[in-house]
């Protein structure tokens, strides 16, 4: 019986070691948000280097951090925002990108030189950029939109849509008291909190990506959004507009990280140089609707995307926009403070 | 030789069962201690009893986990008793000899099965919505619009949507095993229509309505994602909680503990339906 049972194992392990057989062909693994490239890419980029790409899709920063930190999981190509690669820069989790290797950053636009969460620009190439900010549907908001009070307005109960992550949403009403979103203050987060728990009457529901899809088909009147999304909605449905709130509101940058877990650096930084490749800018920056980091792809996008405030904010409404940064051991104050809004007084 | 063919599956049970549900139970009774170290701890637990004020203007302070739990047992049993008023009757049709349509029946509720249950989810969205075709449909008859996405309602409708096979299936199969010829002997002997569902059909069906609500109240107290997308998130449940813990909060310890709270109430209430279970092979036996 026993000869059987090692025969069977024995089988097993030899059908499972042919099965990744094929050594030869290198692949490339990559952690990006979701529908955050052209699906084209790991195509193309096969094509070009014969480098395959694996990609993984995520939802959040958090979930990205967990599935990479808690959870262990391998991959050559990250794409945190500011504040998270703050984070694993300060836990030691990135490895510096050799530049020689990525010829391509000198598309940079100058915005994203010196910021705060990489301030000499070692670890990270900003990809997409954006700011976040209020969604409205005119034929529902009569009134003019210009603040985050707006979202506490009675007359808008049950069509108000909150965006379903911790530092965002705290962060909005952070902003509307007047206070930074970066606060290690706790009674301003308690105030922040309170706030929230307070709105949650009016609140049609806490969601993440489904608020772009109901916005477009005229599901509510408010949402707090990012600005490359409004984008993207208001060229699918006319009657939607975008605002960045005068208090103050996030600027956040998406970049390309390379963790020091990855055993393909060199293969990294050369997918990291083809996505700042003008035409490969371009097109991901068309297919996303996010503001893109590349002069060259800027310069090739059409008129009326250079043009609107909205995919290129002016002076005056980028001056409204604060990074965020990582907390430290605050964060889970923050984390404590959200779940009491979700888990809240009402329901 | 019979027993070579169990290894498989108790390799499979090992690795994939009995580890993992150590690991929660050792997530939930340690932590990390100031100097790095696990230490051996029952604050998890205290934690999720003890009371909480929810904001500063509320004064109250509320057992704020316990009520999540609360809520989601109501939600849970809500769900049963839907699924066993509606399936009951379905399940009883589909036995009916002179239904000649039985197999259709079945078919139809099993075809929506094949699909995936998180994609049968989401269309309750697009039917929900404020402009969906529940609405459309209603607008088109003039009647006024409903708006019940994002509320409770919705998330037991998409409770007892997903769970009522699994109330109809179990219950189907004890009637169909029923034996006719006690139907026949119990009106032979004078009881009415009424009399021979309630004192013969009812308590013979009775297992296949025990497991059918095992099967549809323990899902239903572990759901996040319904109330994720049907919910929006407004109603919070133990799965959700456990699923921000591990993906959001990143807190493994205070998540297993409530894992171990959600088996420890699935185990009671399982303890609490075979009692039931007994007493009815009992009182079977007396009837035949």
């Amino acid at each position: 019986m026993k000869k059987v049972l090692l025969l069977t194992i024995a089988v097993i392990a030899i059908a499972t070691m042919a099965a990744c057989g094929n050594r030869d062909q290198v692949t490339l693994r990559v952690f990006n948000w979701g529908e955050y490239n052209h699906p084209d890419i790991p195509r193309l980029f096969e094509e070009e280097t014969g480098i395959a790409v694996f990609l993984d899709t995520f939802v959040t920063n958090q979930a990205m951090y967990s599935r990479i930190v808690d959870q262990g999981a391998e991959f050559d190509v990250l794409f945190p925002s500011d504040y998270m690669i703050e984070r694993l820069i300060l836990e030691g989790r990135l490895a510096p990108l050799n530049f020689d290797n990525i010829p391509n950053a000198r598309y940079l636009h100058h915005y994203f030189f010196d910021l705060p969460y990489d301030p000499e620009g070692r670890y990270s190439m900003p990809y997409m950029w954006g700011m976040f900010g209020i969604l409205y549907n005119t034929t529902m908001v009569q009134e003019p939109v210009y603040s985050w009070e707006i979202l506490w307005n009675e007359q808008y109960a049950r069509q108000i849509y909150m965006y379903a992550a911790a530092r965002d949403t705290l962060g909005v009403a952070l902003k509307l008291l007047g206070y930074s979103h970066n606060t290690r203050d706790i009674t301003q987060l308690h105030a922040a909190r309170d706030l929230l728990i307070a709105q949650r009457p009016l609140v049609r529901a806490y969601q993440g990506d489904l608020i772009r899809d109901s916005m477009i088909a005229n599901g509510a009147a408010l949402a707090p959004i990012f600005s490359g999304c409004a984008w993207y909605t208001m060229g699918e449905n006319e009657d939607l507009n975008f605002v960045v709130p005068i208090e103050g509101t996030q600027f956040f940058v998406d970049a390309m990280v390379i963790p020091v877990t990855s055993r393909r650096q060199a293969e990294a930084e050369q997918f990291i140089n083809f996505m700042m490749r003008p035409d490969i800018a371009l097109m991901n920056a068309e297919w996303i609707g996010y503001s893109t980091t590349n002069t060259a792809a800027l310069e090739m996008l059409p008129d009326d995307w250079r043009e609107s405030q909205i995919y290129w904010p002016t002076d005056e409404i980028l001056a409204r926009g604060e990074m965020f940064r990582d907390l430290g051991d605050f964060r889970q104050e923050f984390y404590d403070a959200w779940m009491m809004v979700l888990v809240g007084a009402g329901g | 030789m019979k027993r070579l063919f169990a290894y498989p599956y108790i390799l499979w049970m090992g690795i994939f069962i009995v580890v993992p549900l150590l690991l929660v139970v050792y997530y939930s009774v340690t932590a990390t201690g100031p100097d790095g170290n696990t230490v051996f701890t029952f604050d998890h637990f205290r934690r999720f009893f003890a009371p909480i004020t929810p904001g500063m203007d509320q004064p109250l302070r509320e057992r704020i986990f316990v009520s999540v739990a609360l809520r989601s047992i109501r939600l849970a049993l809500q769900s049963t008793g839907i699924c066993l008023l509606l399936g009951y009757p379905v399940a009883y049709i589909m036995t009916r000899k002179e239904y000649s349509e039985k197999s259709v029946l079945l078919f139809m509720l099993l075809v929506p099965m094949w699909m995936n249950f998180l994609l049968r989810t989401y269309a309750w969205l697009t039917i929900l919505e404020r402009n969906g075709l529940v609405n459309q449909l209603l607008t088109r008859l003039g009647l006024p619009m409903i708006d019940i996405l994002y509320t409770d309602a919705a998330v037991l409708l998409g409770m007892v949507y997903n769970f009522l096979p699994f109330m109809i299936l179990p219950i189907y199969t004890s009637l169909k095993k029923m034996d006719p010829r006690l139907i026949e002997a119990a009106q032979d002997l004078g009881a009415g229509g009424v009399s021979v569902f309630m004192r013969v059909v009812f308590p013979l069906s009775l297992p296949g309505v025990i497991s059918g609500i095992t099967m549809v109240f323990m899902p239903g107290a572990a759901t996040f994602i319904i109330s994720n997308l049907l919910g929006g998130q407004q109603y919070f449940l133990l799965g959700n909680l456990v699923e921000m813990q591990f993906l959001n909060v990143g807190d493994w310890h205070f998540g297993s503990a409530i894992a171990v709270i959600m088996m420890l109430l699935m185990v009671a209430s399982m303890v609490i339906l075979s009692l039931f279970d007994k007493g009815e092979n009992q009182g079977r036996s007396t009837i035949i």
